[in-house]
């Protein structure tokens, strides 16, 4: 489902969300050569800074690399300008979730998901993170 | 009475625009005594010190307020031009309405009254203001260099070369400091033992020049022209008379396990040592942690083998006390640890290695006597990656805020010297921007691309992962490529951060010189005496100051000494009259002042003083004026109000404080 | 020695060896870890945005606990410790979240970070001390090559979680050695298991797995060790199964030699 968002408005609650100056970035990317998830992102943390500074979140809301983030915080530890790439992603992620009907995880989706083995653990860390 | 005027500078724009000058001049007009006021473009300009010289004259002024910018920038200026329209400087009095005031308010109407405000007081203070006279100090014609690398030998060449006495002092064993240890130097890629050795030479023989090696500066006191310096030479175990240099100890020494300081740890040195072998004296020192003599008592071979019988064990630290017009600190730079930087496994993997320690890997007289290799298993490699920026340009806490500014052409320097030499070596370097402003730099790194085949590519390296068979991964990304890499390389090299050598801090506390968050001595102006120290009589040479690279640092060492002479060329120098005073009928010689002062300039004298009628002999405080630097210590902890502050007395200070808060 | 003690959800269901064997190793140590009464979950991972309040509630509440006890807070799990000591932190530095949680929460005195939250293995390293624990142990597991898995949560981000050197920790490859194994260091010990993507995103928890596996293999791991349960089953889960995964607590009973009385703990 195609998301839609007040740019101007939206990049300014991801900066409030996330804590983060996105000025702060020298464009050096480390963030994306340390990301695990780097090549399943059609945006690369590197670039998640100038969507959010541009304004256009309405790309980066629905792309793919809203929901391919792992929150390892890789990037958070070792950006040197303290930018925190993995917190804007979160920050936009949560206005995603925050809107009605923007769950990524819905309920009927989760008995198919399941497996004996599987720690609750899992089931709790993607709630928080899919829906709101 | 005081008959005081009164004159608003509106400093172009930079106070009129935020201040209404005119109101300030109609205001001060009506304070008590103020018999002039007016406002002028720019007061400092020739035009605008006539007008304060004309009123002098005409109104027959005692004292003037100029309300300008911070005194810093233009009381002496001001003081200048009313001593020759004969009124004593020190009633001049500056109200800084400009970085106090106008720079720092965007409000008109509050800027005006602010500067109204500062206006007042500095009225008020000049009402109690008296004219004070300088007194004269000498000045010492010798000078201290602290630090002996090139920065240190070429500000001492050159203050020698003028005819003055100077004493480098280095805390290692030789001079030569950092720049003995490069290889090659950029952009001529001449060799740098080759272009800095006959310099070490040129300094160690030059008779106006003494050298202190293996010494380090322990207590400084006085003042400009006049300071006092105990130099604490460590003691080296070898009679420097005597040693002929011969190196038969070196050889015989069975302590060789100590890591060599000058090879950056890449190999082992012997206990007694030269750290290389152009060394400057040439003559070795006992580490005495390293040393089974004085570990155990016994051994004692190097003396066995000394022809010269230079070893003397018995040798203690000696204290040489010597005097010095000025001092100019030259104390270099290390690079910074990489503890915090594991990300790129320096500390887990021995083929991941500072641009420094590749540097002495280059070189012939180095731990692989110049051959490229892998120090885990002493391969030749084939893949090397070179990374930027380590712990340069961070925000964070785990390295430095600005640019080490050197990295760049280094690096090119390495990947261009590698390729030239093993033709079959990769070599990949990862940048976020290549910054080469310099005479024939960019070239030079141009060559490197265009001429050597050096691969650059924009991005960092987020993770270097040692690989079971040795190799190491380096994952970075290409930011114009937009793709993650994975590359395999056999080295990796850290253009590692430099930082301001760790003992400046502590040197600079002795000369009580002013250092930045990052430890780099402040200039006394950015850009206007970027070699001073704002303490005067102190020069700043090289990169204790900030960053910079060689041709720089010969530039600024320069540069630092025409300063040094320029003091050391007066015979005389007008001391501040603005000096502590005791009142002896005040003062019960309880000590407290002397207690405090910086400078020793308080001794105490016992004196019969007549308080009303009553004769006794009583201890009293005595300034030595010559000494004091008016830091005002004392006032502000005598018990009895006794010690005042000539020019800044408790009156004057409290009548400002009066005025403020009319 | 007593300590508070928050197991989680995972530890009472999935994980009960995690959590089994720590008790049972605590008390061979001299330590014991009293439960929190009317624990709730942490929520598994910590909220990110800086305006998340409610969902940091539980956290506070286990402090608040541990703090009215007087006690240090352990924790076992790596997600448990890593939101928990997050939320500590806040509470002790960000006065807008300390504020507004506070006004939730309507305690008789206000919490601002008081207690002392510990992981288990930093009980072992501070408090017991490794050397001690080599002393206690009586099955040395001599001749193991073991590969500790820290994964994310324990170490990063480095500031708050104070846990060890975020890019060469070391505390586990020395609780390996107090044990009598020998560690094995390889470079993806700190790299991500792939964590909740893995309910969505087999396929990508599968390459992490894989290549944290084979670097530890690559280096002649016989096994490796973790934390987390989350970890654990991604790793046995989503990896090659080249080598086995356990649990750090599991290997500490069986070198105390307590393996088998941990039903009674």
């Amino acid at each position: 489902m195609e998301v839609k968002m007040n740019g101007k408005k939206a990049a300014e609650q991801i900066k409030e969300i996330s804590g983060t100056n996105p000025l702060k970035c020298m464009k050096c990317g480390k963030c994306s050569a340390t990301c695990p998830s780097y090549n399943e992102m059609d945006i690369k943390p590197h670039q998640f800074v100038s969507y959010v500074i541009n304004e256009d979140i309405d790309a980066l809301v629905n792309s793919k690399s809203l929901w391919k983030c792992l929150s390892c915080f890789a990037c958070v530890e070792r950006c040197p300008r303290d930018v925190k790439p993995g917190k804007l992603i979160d920050a936009a992620r949560q206005l995603v979730v925050r809107q009605k009907g923007g769950n990524y995880l819905l309920a009927d989706e989760i008995p198919e998901l399941l497996d004996p083995e599987l720690p609750q653990q899992l089931l709790v860390s993607a709630l928080r993170r899919y829906r709101r | 009475m005081q008959r005081i005027g009164v004159f608003v500078c509106h400093c172009g724009s930079n106070i009129a625009a935020t201040v209404d000058v005119k109101k300030v001049v109609e205001i001060a007009a009506k304070e008590p005594g103020v018999v002039h006021a007016e406002d002028y473009q720019y007061m400092c300009s020739e035009a605008g010190q006539a007008k304060i010289q004309e009123a002098i004259k005409e109104k027959n002024l005692t004292g003037i307020v100029v309300c300008s910018c911070s005194p810093r920038m233009h009381e002496a200026t001001f003081r200048k031009a009313a001593e020759r329209a004969g009124l004593n400087p020190y009633m001049v009095e500056i109200a800084n309405i400009r970085e106090h005031c106008s720079w720092i308010h965007k409000d008109m109407e509050e800027a005006t009254e602010k500067a109204v405000i500062l206006a007042r007081a500095a009225i008020a203070k000049v009402h109690l203001n008296a004219p004070l006279q300088p007194g004269e100090s000498r000045v010492t014609k010798r000078a201290l260099v602290i630090g002996g690398g090139i920065a240190g030998i070429q500000t001492a060449l050159d203050i020698a070369d003028a005819g003055y006495e100077v004493d480098i002092v280095e805390k290692t064993p030789s001079i030569g400091g950092r720049m003995s240890q490069l290889d090659k130097t950029f952009p001529t890629l001449d060799c740098s033992a080759c272009i800095l050795t006959p310099k070490m030479v040129e300094a160690a023989s030059h008779e106006k020049i003494t050298i202190y090696t293996y010494s380090e500066v322990d207590k400084v006191s006085g003042f400009v022209g006049d300071f006092t310096v105990d130099i604490k030479k460590k003691a080296r175990s070898i009679d420097i008379d005597k040693c002929t240099g011969c190196g038969a100890c070196m050889e015989k020494c069975p302590s060789k396990k100590t890591p060599s300081e000058f090879n950056r740890g890449l190999n082992n040195r012997t206990a007694i040592y030269t750290p290389f072998a152009q060394a400057i004296p040439n003559v070795p020192v006992i580490d005495r942690d390293a040393c089974i003599k004085f570990k155990t008592g016994k051994c004692g071979l190097c003396e066995k083998v000394c022809q010269a019988g230079a070893i003397d064990y018995t040798q203690k630290d000696e204290i040489v006390s010597q005097k010095y017009g000025a001092i100019v600190v030259a104390t270099g730079f290390d690079t910074i640890k990489l503890d915090k930087y594991d990300e790129y496994a320096y500390n887990q993997s021995k083929d991941v290695i500072t641009s420094l320690e590749l540097e002495r890997i280059m070189n012939a007289a180095g731990p692989t006597k110049g051959h490229l290799e892998r120090l885990s298993d002493g391969k030749a490699p084939k893949e090397m990656v070179f990374i930027q920026c380590v712990g340069s340009r961070c925000a964070d806490d785990r390295g430095k805020p600005y640019c080490s500014k050197i990295c760049c052409m280094y690096t090119a320097k390495h990947a261009m010297l590698i390729r030239d030499k093993y033709p079959d070596v990769n070599v990949t370097v990862f940048y976020i921007d290549v910054r080469t402003p310099g005479k024939n730099f960019d070239e030079f790194y141009r060559r490197a691309v265009e001429q050597y085949g050096v691969n650059y590519i924009k991005g960092q390296v987020g993770k270097v992962i040692p690989q079971p068979n040795g190799k190491l991964l380096v994952q970075g990304s290409d930011l114009l490529d937009n793709k993650q890499i994975l590359k395999e390389a056999d080295m990796v090299v850290l253009a590692t951060a430099i930082e301001p050598n760790p003992d400046v801090r502590k040197i600079a506390t002795m000369l009580t010189a002013s250092i930045d968050t990052n430890n780099f001595l402040t200039e006394a102006h950015a850009k206007l005496r970027p070699v001073e120290s704002p303490t005067a009589g102190i020069f700043l040479s090289g990169v204790c100051q900030g960053p910079k690279d060689i041709p720089e640092t010969v530039a600024q060492a320069g540069a630092a000494a025409v300063k040094a002479i320029g003091l050391l060329a007066k015979d005389k120098l007008m001391t501040n009259p603005c000096t502590a005073k005791s009142d002896e009928l005040l003062c019960n010689g309880c000590s407290a002042c002397a207690n405090v002062c910086p400078y020793g300039a308080i001794s105490y004298e016992t004196k019969e003083v007549n308080d009303h009628g009553i004769r006794e002999t009583r201890r009293i405080a005595v300034v030595n004026t010559a000494l004091c630097q008016g830091c005002g210590a004392c006032t502000v902890t005598c018990p009895s109000g006794a010690m005042d502050l000539q020019g800044f007395s408790n009156r004057q200070i409290l009548a400002e404080v009066d005025a403020i808060c009319r | 020695m007593k300590y508070s003690y928050y197991p989680g959800c995972t530890l009472r269901t999935k994980a009960r060896d995690l959590d089994e064997y720590a008790r049972a190793s605590a008390l061979a140590l001299g330590f014991e870890l009293e439960e929190i009464e009317d624990w709730q979950c942490c929520g598994g991972v910590y909220p990110l945005g800086t305006d998340e309040i409610a969902t940091k509630l539980s956290s506070v509440r286990t402090l608040n606990a541990a703090k009215e006890k007087g006690q240090d807070l352990v924790t076992i799990c790596s997600a448990c410790h890593h939101v928990i000591k997050r939320v500590n932190d806040d509470m002790r530095h960000v006065d807008d979240i300390r504020t507004r949680a506070n006004n939730y929460m309507k305690l008789e005195e206000p919490y601002a970070g008081e207690t002392n939250v510990l992981h288990y293995l930093e009980v072992l390293r501070d408090r017991v001390g490794f050397d001690k624990l080599k002393e206690k142990v009586v099955n040395p597991l001599k001749g193991k090559k073991i590969g500790a898995y820290y994964g994310c949560l324990l170490l990063r981000p480095g500031k708050i979680m104070a846990f060890d050197d975020p890019e060469n920790p070391k505390i586990m490859e020395d609780f390996i050695r107090a044990l009598g194994a020998e560690p094995v260091i390889y470079p993806y010990r700190n790299e991500c298991c792939g964590g909740y993507i893995s309910l969505k995103e087999k396929q990508m928890a599968q390459n992490m797995c894989e290549k944290i596996m084979d670097s530890a293999k690559g280096f002649e791991a016989d096994m490796l060790i973790t934390a987390c349960p989350l970890c654990k089953y991604n790793l046995c889960r989503n990896g090659n199964n080249s080598i086995p995964v356990y649990y750090f607590t599991e290997l500490l009973a069986e070198a105390l030699g307590v393996k088998e009385t941990k039903e009674e703990a």
